[in-house]
């Protein structure tokens, strides 16, 4: 297959960016995204150019390194998954691809494709956490949590941090990763003792570093490569109204 | 003043959730008190005369413009907010995401247009009813047409709706209203978390039915006035509210 690749490249945070253009050939329909990219760059660094920088790192789908933004999706076009898992089979051959990086203000962009997602981070030390003891391992069993709360804790916990969908969002709000976090530990014994606390703070941290208002649109939860749904939102938006009405 | 609806995102969208659930029902209030309209003007007018310059109807109107300025005035802070959020480079390609719909995403846009509607409204109306009761008159001229009295709703209705333009333009604006509140209905029981997955059909259906509640009651009501609308009808609606002057 062949593509024609329209890339955003921007040497730091600072100057400006512009798209260029490049050619890839001969490549298969079972390689990855990311491969594609490996292979663009090889051809680069033979060259003598400058390789195009993007973030990646476990290439299984787990660890939330990769981004970008192709063809107006986060992660591209495939459903439900991140950019490291979808195939060149995706896209049509011969067609012309556009890569962009996160575009949020909370996400500046570092170089080229790789943009600081470091708010994210700080998001979840402001509440992100349970404080227990961290000795012996106890009895898995100990205590009894329904199942529902447990599959509904796991669905929020899939969330990879990616930043997906403050990228997706028109708002550049990140209320689908704050909520993904609380609902995770909020419907486990474990994490409902600093459940007040945690929405409070993580709210706050959220707002503090720019991230926009949430308008119900739905947009994170369409292109969330984990499918993570919007009922957490709601689920953070009672924890924060309870807590903060208790106060 | 520093709290949790003015700092804090969710708190703000409580705001929102708030006084937009407030609007939505003052709205179907005004809807149902319309539809008296189709079946017997004397009671129309008979509404109105209860709701003209008194201390109530007066209170009610405070609060409700009042609704209406801190949504409008929420809707631009918010808004102003996600602009700066959003960062000032743009993706050059964007797409439909599956399940967003239109009105979820223009919302401001559709609250602008209501608000001008309701500008146009006040003029039509407000300004011909309680207004002229506060300045201390009891009737104007209403399009060409003198001695309506302020309480006389149905033969200013009558008038305005004879005219097709104004037809038009109100529907125009109801249907502004009806994009704008598929989208606010739901999202107003997300803002303060009642929903979840169960619940989204449902919220979604609920404000379908509204929404199409409200446009259908108030368009019905505009179309039949311009198609029963003339000039002897509006001349005994006035006689007759001169009679009970």
């Amino acid at each position: 297959m062949n593509f024609t690749l329209k890339i955003w490249r921007q040497r730091d945070a600072k100057s400006q960016g512009a798209f260029e253009t490049y050619k890839v050939t001969d490549i298969s329909a079972d390689t990855s995204f990311l491969e594609m990219m490996d292979i663009l760059n090889n051809n680069l660094i033979h060259e003598g150019k400058e390789p195009v920088a993007f973030d990646h790192d476990c290439r299984e789908g787990i660890c939330g390194m990769c981004s970008m933004h192709i063809n107006g999706h986060a992660h591209g076009p495939s459903q439900a998954v991140t950019t490291c898992q979808m195939y060149m089979r995706k896209f049509k051959d011969g067609s012309t691809i556009t890569i962009e990086p996160w575009r949020s203000a909370a996400f500046p962009v570092i170089r080229d494709l790789v943009v600081d997602r470091a708010a994210y981070d700080k998001i979840l030390q402001a509440g992100g956490f349970i404080s227990v003891r961290t000795n012996s391992v106890p009895d898995g069993n100990a205590i009894p949590i329904p199942k529902a709360d447990a599959d509904e804790s796991m669905d929020a916990a899939a969330c990879v941090g990616c930043g997906a969908c403050a990228a997706t969002c028109k708002n550049g709000s990140a209320m689908l990763f704050v909520a993904a976090r609380v609902s995770s530990l909020a419907k486990l014994p474990q994490g409902k003792v600093e459940g007040a606390r945690r929405a409070k703070a993580m709210v706050a941290k959220m707002d503090e570093l720019g991230f926009g208002n949430c308008t119900n649109t739905g947009a994170c939860q369409a292109q969330c490569p984990k499918s993570i749904s919007i009922a957490h939102i709601a689920r953070l938006n009672r924890e924060f109204l309870a807590a903060k009405l208790k106060d | 003043m520093s709290c949790f609806l003015t700092n804090s995102s969710v708190g703000k969208k409580v705001v929102m959730s708030v006084t937009g659930c407030f609007l939505v029902l003052f709205i179907l209030f005004h809807m149902s008190m319309n539809i008296t309209m189709l079946f017997d003007w004397a009671s129309y007018n008979a509404i109105c005369r209860f709701l003209g310059a008194n201390w109530y109807a007066l209170a009610a109107t405070v609060i409700l413009a009042a609704g209406v300025a801190v949504h409008f005035l929420y809707a631009f802070i918010l808004t102003i907010d996600n602009y700066r959020a959003r960062g000032k480079q743009r993706y050059q390609v964007t797409v439909k995401e599956k399940g967003v719909a239109w009105s979820s995403k223009n919302m401001l846009v559709l609250g602008i247009i209501v608000i001008l509607g309701l500008g146009l409204h006040l003029v039509h109306f407000w300004s011909k009813m309680q207004l002229v009761e506060l300045m201390g008159g009891h009737a104007s001229i209403v399009d060409g047409v003198a001695g309506v009295q302020a309480t006389n709703g149905a033969a200013i209705m009558m008038i305005t709706f004879s005219k097709w333009y104004n037809v038009v333009l109100y529907i125009v604006w109801f249907a502004a209203l009806w994009f704008h509140l598929t989208h606010g209905v739901w999202s107003m029981f997300q803002s303060v978390g009642f929903a979840n997955d169960t619940w989204y059909p449902r919220l979604k259906c609920l404000a379908n039915i509204v929404s199409t509640l409200i446009f259908i009651g108030f368009a019905v009501v505009a179309v039949y006035c311009f198609m029963t609308s003339d000039a002897l009808l509006i001349e005994e609606m006035i006689a007759a509210e001169n009679l009970i002057h």
